[in-house]
């Protein structure tokens, strides 16, 4: 067959109704603190580890509430809590992070 | 002989409420811990959304209470009521009886410094949105350079900040931040201007249209991300790094003049009014009125009346708007007594 250079594009749409929120609610139960995040970015911003791997715990909370995979960010975490510090709603990201790291991994 | 009605503070609010007490044949008595008239507005210099001089404002209310008693640098000792009348006794020796006390108190700015990875008092190029009022009514600032190549602005500093102690939204230093940002723009046409925010709140008359004449005529830069931090360079520059959060990607510019958006805050007096007369304090640290909807300008204690921002973060017309409201229900209140 003739290859004209046509091929299917995946789609980068979103869907909600994939999230997995059984787990989400668990996570939310282990840091409460996950449900107030208001994506100020601070985290990612002061993190040593974001400009080479893009983490940050903005993303990260944004990925598992759209229900997209989180582990390749987390790879690259050091647990330094430098997030933890500048957080502006005093979210303990250092926990969690490792909660994220115990229910999606 | 004309009745007395105490106005603690002498700010807008308490210079509008005494303006319309005076036309309703009271004799208000101002007492206002400064030397001063004026409160916060008489620091700044032109006023959003019209640019009006805020310098003109308060002359003219100044002009408009010549009439009343004023007590400049002056406090309260003490403030008792028995039966239905306040006995206020002032640090000055005088002592004044009032069927009704207005609170003018207001607000206090966020002190920057209590962020210190703002770097306000540490680095030299670091200022806030009063210092540069301040600078542009022509108070003398060698922090701001004659030269700007680049100029960044922080907003909610010591705003929506749980680890300040204030979970609330400022409300008017967003809009402060792009007309600060258009000032500066049109002073150092040559500077690059970035405002860092986390949400644009531009919710007023006319607000939204700052915003776009920032965009448009003057070319001022929006970035979507909380400045986490500021550090200096060897040679003096300021590096900030924030996350553009719109791309998810970590950030940093270098800038030759930093402006924090600092928020405002109740008066800590209105704790110490509260202990002694037992209004009370809302969740978010202001005064706390009767009813937040229908009864702003009253407290819980018959008597005691709210104007302007002690209750919470006003506008200017806001503020004169309620001081309006106050002078009409204190009238209403002493008619029926
Ligand atoms: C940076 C900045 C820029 C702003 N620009 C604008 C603008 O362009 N347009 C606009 O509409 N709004 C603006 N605002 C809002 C405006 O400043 C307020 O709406 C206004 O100041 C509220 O007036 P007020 O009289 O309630 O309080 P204040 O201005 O705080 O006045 C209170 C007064 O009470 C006195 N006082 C306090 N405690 C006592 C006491 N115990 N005894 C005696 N006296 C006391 C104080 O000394 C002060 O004089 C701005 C705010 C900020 C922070
Ligand atoms: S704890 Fe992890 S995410 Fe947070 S700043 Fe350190 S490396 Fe970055
Ligand atoms: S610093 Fe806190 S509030 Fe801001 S984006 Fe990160 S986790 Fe969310
Ligand atoms: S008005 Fe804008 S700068 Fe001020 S606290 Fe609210 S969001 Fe922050």
């Amino acid at each position: 067959m003739t290859d004209f250079g046509f091929h299917l594009s995946k789609s980068s749409q979103l869907d909600l109704s994939r999230v997995d929120r059984e787990r989400l609610n668990r996570l939310y139960e282990l840091e409460p603190g996950a449900r107030i995040c208001m994506t100020c970015g601070s985290c990612g911003a002061t993190c040593m580890a974001a400009p080479y791997s893009g983490m940050s715990v903005r993303k990260m909370l944004l990925h598992i509430e759209r229900g997209l995979d989180v582990k390749p960010l987390l790879s690259k975490c050091m647990l330094c809590g430098k997030c933890t510090m500048v957080c502006p709603r005093g979210i303990n990201t250092r926990n969690l992070i490792l909660n994220v790291c115990k229910l999606y991994d | 002989m004309k009745e007395n009605v105490v106005i603690i503070g002498g700010g807008v609010a308490g210079m509008e409420a005494a303006k319309q007490l005076l036309t309703l044949g009271y004799n208000p008595v101002i007492v206002e811990r400064s030397a001063q008239l004026g409160g916060h507005v008489a620091g700044w210099h032109k006023l959003f959304p019209d640019m009006s001089s805020a310098q003109e404002l308060v002359k003219g209310l100044r002009r408009d209470i010549a009439e009343a008693n004023v007590f400049l640098e002056t406090r309260l000792n003490s403030l008792q009521r028995t039966k239905s009348v306040y006995t206020v006794e002032l640090n000055n020796g005088v002592r004044l009886t009032s069927r009704a006390v207005l609170i003018a108190s207001g607000f206090e700015l966020f002190d920057a410094s209590k962020k210190e990875e703002y770097g306000y008092g540490v680095y030299d190029h670091v200022i806030t949105n009063a210092d540069l009022e301040a600078w542009m009514n022509g108070r003398e600032d060698n922090r701001i350079p004659a030269q700007p190549q680049s100029i960044g602005f922080v907003h909610c500093v010591g705003s929506r900040d749980l680890k300040a102690g204030n979970s609330q939204c400022s409300k008017v230093c967003c809009t402060t931040a792009i007309k600060q940002a258009i000032e500066l723009k049109e002073r150092f046409p040559e500077a690059e201007v970035y405002c860092f925010y986390m949400d644009l709140r531009l919710f007023g008359k006319k607000y939204e249209d700052f915003y776009i004449n920032a965009q448009r005529d003057f070319g001022v830069h929006f970035i979507r991300g909380r400045v986490s931090e500021v550090g200096e360079t060897i040679d003096g520059r300021l590096q900030i790094k924030a996350e553009d959060t719109l791309l998810g990607k970590p950030l940093k510019v270098q800038l030759d003049l930093l402006v924090l958006m600092s928020g405002m805050v109740c008066n800590p007096i209105a704790k110490q009014l509260a202990d002694k007369i037992r209004l009370q304090i809302d969740s978010d640290g202001f005064l706390k009125s009767r009813d937040n909807i229908a009864a702003i300008g009253e407290s819980n204690q018959p008597g005691i009346f709210y104007a302007g921002a002690c209750t919470g973060t006003k506008t200017v017309p806001e503020t004169l708007a309620e001081a309006r409201a106050a002078a009409l229900s204190i009238h209403t209140y002493l008619m029926n007594q």
